[in-house]
């Protein structure tokens, strides 16, 4: 096979690895408060991804550093043409991590519920923009001969991709709830249900109409058979999150995101971004990549330390396994106040 | 101002912003698992609780480390897309290395460590702590290595056909000999910081124990904490002038002109060349001819920078007319080229960087000295002399990073003089062509206004936590009973 076509996979796994995990990270942040109400259950939704979102976080950079490593102009075209959407969701990402850490650090309700705000704020945004950005790739967008993006903001604000960023929310939504599902008990774990129970039917739709439209505009005739796997998944999903067994449908939901990423990476394969400027400006995995040596060098290190993160990770899932209710939420940590105490006297 | 110069202002400011947190996490994360280490080995409580204590602050740091690291991996793309275009052969893989084999470590470790207190058998819980600083310290490698390449790019050749530096070597990129004395350099510097640290904020509680009860039970504890970290100031106080002395004078050899500049020396002097330890003059550098020098050590620059006291140093004009020779007098749009580095900034920041971090060693000394067998500090002064001297390192370290990179410019790539000369890139030819002027003053103000606010937390958060001293909880008892509740929760 042809280094670069192993790349081209490779960089659809971190992506698909980034998706189906930080996709239920987003999900269940965005619902903090529909299944937490109140603190207690906030915090039961949050430290159910409290030991691993910051790991799931990784797939992204290291998606961003294999594509710039691999595909150096896919890299630069991309990231200076999507420059604002990617500004957003840049700062969706700092503020959400500070907030994570440190809204028990204080314990105040109006401290606590500011930040519960922020890392609900900046779910919702990635969970729309990363939709808009794959689907404006896919579609195309204008590119110049010299691989320059000579679009601006409002290019990628287009029916098809506005589309694009709804799927990836409602995925992301039912990912959330059904996380929330298997990972909770108690009442957390009724309502988490409920918005499960909603959402599956409501992504099943919104994904459909994404998939048959990338796949009658864009695709080519082999990824209908990811379509009907995503199809097939969404379905199970649905079926399988009613009859209560969310382990399955967590995974069947799982498989639908594979089968998005495989649409989206199939339909666009043998470019990278195409050109709807002049095809002959398109960015290939020919003209995009970096030499074979390079892409050999990468392949070693991704065949030797993808494995072991895999291994790693999976344990600490493993480690973290219960479930959790508000039973097992121990008392506040944090200090009282952000103001400093009364000096005592020295 | 224009793209560039926007461009490069936002680069500064995220990446000065995102490199004072760093060395604290690199170096206290280590220093962490060395306190939990002892509590595993000695089973004395105090240790346990400097770990909670300095392991909290460490947390609350590394949240705005990482989040503020993020930008860094994908602003190359965005202002700066014809400089990835250029390298991105070379410089990608250190990145792509970083992720993949440092970053997931970290992350990964550090959730398991926050929440595993009582879920991990305790030996494999100090793995860990372990694994995660050793996470921090690899990730610092590849970003130093892939940093060394743009210093002194080796290990590639120019592709005439593509316009790209393309590798042809992986293992001189990550054994450049730039990398071999940086990383030892940054290291040091990093734990310097994280030394600085544990001790000052140990020797303030001391005194103010002390102060208040000669036999407070907790004296013990922050003597041990201060002489710890002195002891690791002091070491890494040594290295970093070792490493730095080698990294100067590796940098005389590979960027002349950053060094001369360094010294504000303007013409090649006909003896040995002279250490200034105070210059004036104009500061812009358009006049380098004004610059005068009032107080310097004779020969000292010459010994620094080829270890012979009456060695040729080449001044700033001679090397820009040696510049202008070799690799072009003007830009394609016949623009005479500007060789010579800002000399205000080189200058003085390059002076900050070394008398800033002469504050820890002088606190470190200090605090051996006033504990010496088993006395406890209590005098006020040494509180206060903490206290100012927490902020120095990481002052020291910006000051550091501010004078190699701008000591670099014009290039974003430096020429290597004895590899390629196309391998080279000016800044100006590197910054995004798709990329306006209204897009990067959006982003620079968003992501300064973003960063400020962040800040102001973090530091509320930071003195916060150390007015709360060391907590006094019970160890963790390790079980894998369902219904406990978690003992740490967000």
């Amino acid at each position: 096979m042809e280094l670069t076509l192993v790349w081209f996979i490779l960089i659809a796994i971190l992506w698909t690895g980034y998706l189906v995990l930080e996709g239920f990270d987003f999900g269940v942040a965005m619902l903090l408060e529909k299944v937490g109400k109140g603190d207690k259950g906030r915090r039961v939704a949050l430290n159910t991804i409290g030991p691993v979102w910051d790991g799931n976080e990784v797939w992204l950079l290291t998606a961003g550093g294999a594509t710039f490593a691999a595909f150096p102009e896919w890299y630069a075209t991309l990231f200076s043409g999507f420059y604002l959407p990617l500004l957003l969701i840049l700062v969706a990402l700092i503020v959400r991590a500070c907030a994570i850490e440190w809204r028990g650090k204080i314990n105040n309700d109006v401290w606590r519920q500011r930040w519960d705000w922020v890392i609900m704020g900046s779910a919702w945004i990635p969970s729309i923009l990363w939709g808009v950005a794959f689907a404006n790739i896919v579609r195309g967008v204008p590119i110049d001969e010299s691989f320059t993006y000579t679009g601006s903001f409002w290019t990628l604000l287009n029916p098809y991709a506005l589309l694009g960023g709804a799927t990836t929310l409602a995925l992301f939504l039912s990912h959330g709830a059904i996380f929330l599902s298997l990972k909770t008990s108690g009442e957390v774990h009724e309502r988490a249900r409920a918005v499960a129970k909603t959402m599956a039917p409501i992504a099943l739709v919104i994904a459909a109409v994404f998939a048959i439209w990338t796949q009658i505009a864009y695709s080519v005739a082999w990824t209908w058979a990811a379509v009907a796997v995503a199809a097939v998944a969404l379905v199970l999903t649905w079926v399988w999150g009613n009859a209560g067994s969310y382990g399955k449908a967590f995974a069947a939901n799982a498989v639908a995101i594979v089968g998005a990423v495989v649409l989206i990476f199939g339909s666009l394969y043998p470019d990278v971004m195409p050109s709807t400027t002049d095809p002959a400006f398109s960015l290939t995995v020919d003209n995009a990549s970096s030499t074979d040596y390079t892409l050999t060098v990468m392949t070693w290190v991704a065949v030797i330390f993808v494995p072991i993160v895999l291994l790693y990770q999976g344990w600490s899932y493993w480690v973290f396994r219960r479930r959790l209710s508000t039973d097992h939420i121990p008392e506040h940590g944090g200090l009282p106040t952000l103001r400093m105490p009364k000096k005592v006297s020295q | 101002m224009d793209v560039l110069d926007l461009a490069r202002w936002q680069f500064g400011i995220t990446t000065v912003y995102h490199f004072v947190l760093v060395p604290l996490t690199i170096g206290l994360s280590t220093l962490v698992a060395i306190m939990q280490t002892a509590w595993n080995v000695t089973g004395k409580e105090k240790y346990y609780r400097l770990t909670k204590f300095y392991g909290k602050l460490l947390l609350i740091n590394f949240a705005l480390g990482i989040a503020t690291g993020i930008v860094q991996e994908f602003q190359f793309g965005m202002n700066w897309s014809e400089y990835s275009r250029f390298v991105g052969d070379v410089f990608g893989a250190p990145l792509a290395m970083e992720a993949l084999a440092a970053f997931f470590l970290e992350s990964t470790f550090l959730g398991l460590w926050i929440f595993g207190w009582d879920r991990l058998p305790r030996k494999i819980h100090l793995m860990t702590v372990w694994a995660f600083a050793i996470g921090s310290l690899l990730s610092a490698y590849f970003i130093i290595a892939a940093n060394s390449w743009m210093q002194h790019p080796v290990g590639a050749e120019y592709n005439p056909e593509t316009g790209r530096a393309e590798m042809t070597d992986i293992w001189a990129v990550l054994t450049n000999n730039t990398t071999l004395v940086a990383f030892p350099h940054v290291i040091a510097t990093a734990f310097l910081v994280a030394g600085t640290f544990v001790a000052g904020i140990a020797v303030w509680w001391m005194v103010r124990h002390s102060r208040q009860d000669k036999d407070h039970a907790d004296v013990p504890m922050y003597r041990t904490a201060a002489r710890f970290g002195a002891v690791v100031m002091l070491i890494s106080g040594a290295a970093v002038i070792i490493t730095g002395d080698e990294q100067a004078k590796l940098m005389f050899e590979q960027q002349p002109i950053k060094m001369a500049a360094a010294e504000a020396l303007i013409e090649t002097p006909d003896g040995p060349a002279p250490f200034s330890l105070l210059s004036i003059g104009n500061p812009a550098g358009d006049d380098p001819d004004s610059v005068q020098h009032v107080i310097e050590i004779p020969g000292l620059t010459s010994f620094l920078a080829t270890g012979d006291w009456n060695g040729e140093v080449l001044g700033v004009n001679d090397l820009q007319e040696i510049y202008a020779e070799r690799y072009g007098a003007t830009t394609p749009d016949g623009e005479e080229i500007e060789y010579r580095p800002n000399l205000l900034v080189t200058y003085w920041s390059f002076r900050l960087m070394i008398g800033l971090a002469a504050f820890s060693a002088a606190l470190s000394v200090a605090i051996l000295w006033f504990t010496r067998k088993g006395r406890a500090i209590d005098q006020p002064w040494m509180s206060k002399l903490a206290l100012v001297s927490l902020p120095m390192p990481f002052l020291a370290a910006s000051f550091g990073w501010i004078f190699t990179e701008m000591g670099r410019q014009p290039f974003v790539v430096a020429p290597n003089p004895t590899g390629s000369d196309q391998i080279m890139l000016m800044t100006m030819f590197g910054v995004s062509e798709a990329t306006s002027v209204a897009d990067v003053v959006i982003s620079l103000t968003t992501f300064t206004v973003v960063y400020s606010v962040l800040g102001v937390f973090w530091f509320l958060l930071m003195k916060r936590y150390v007015n709360e001293g060391a907590p006094n909880p019970e160890p963790e008892e390790v079980s894998t009973d369902p219904d406990r509740p978690l003992s740490f929760a967000y």
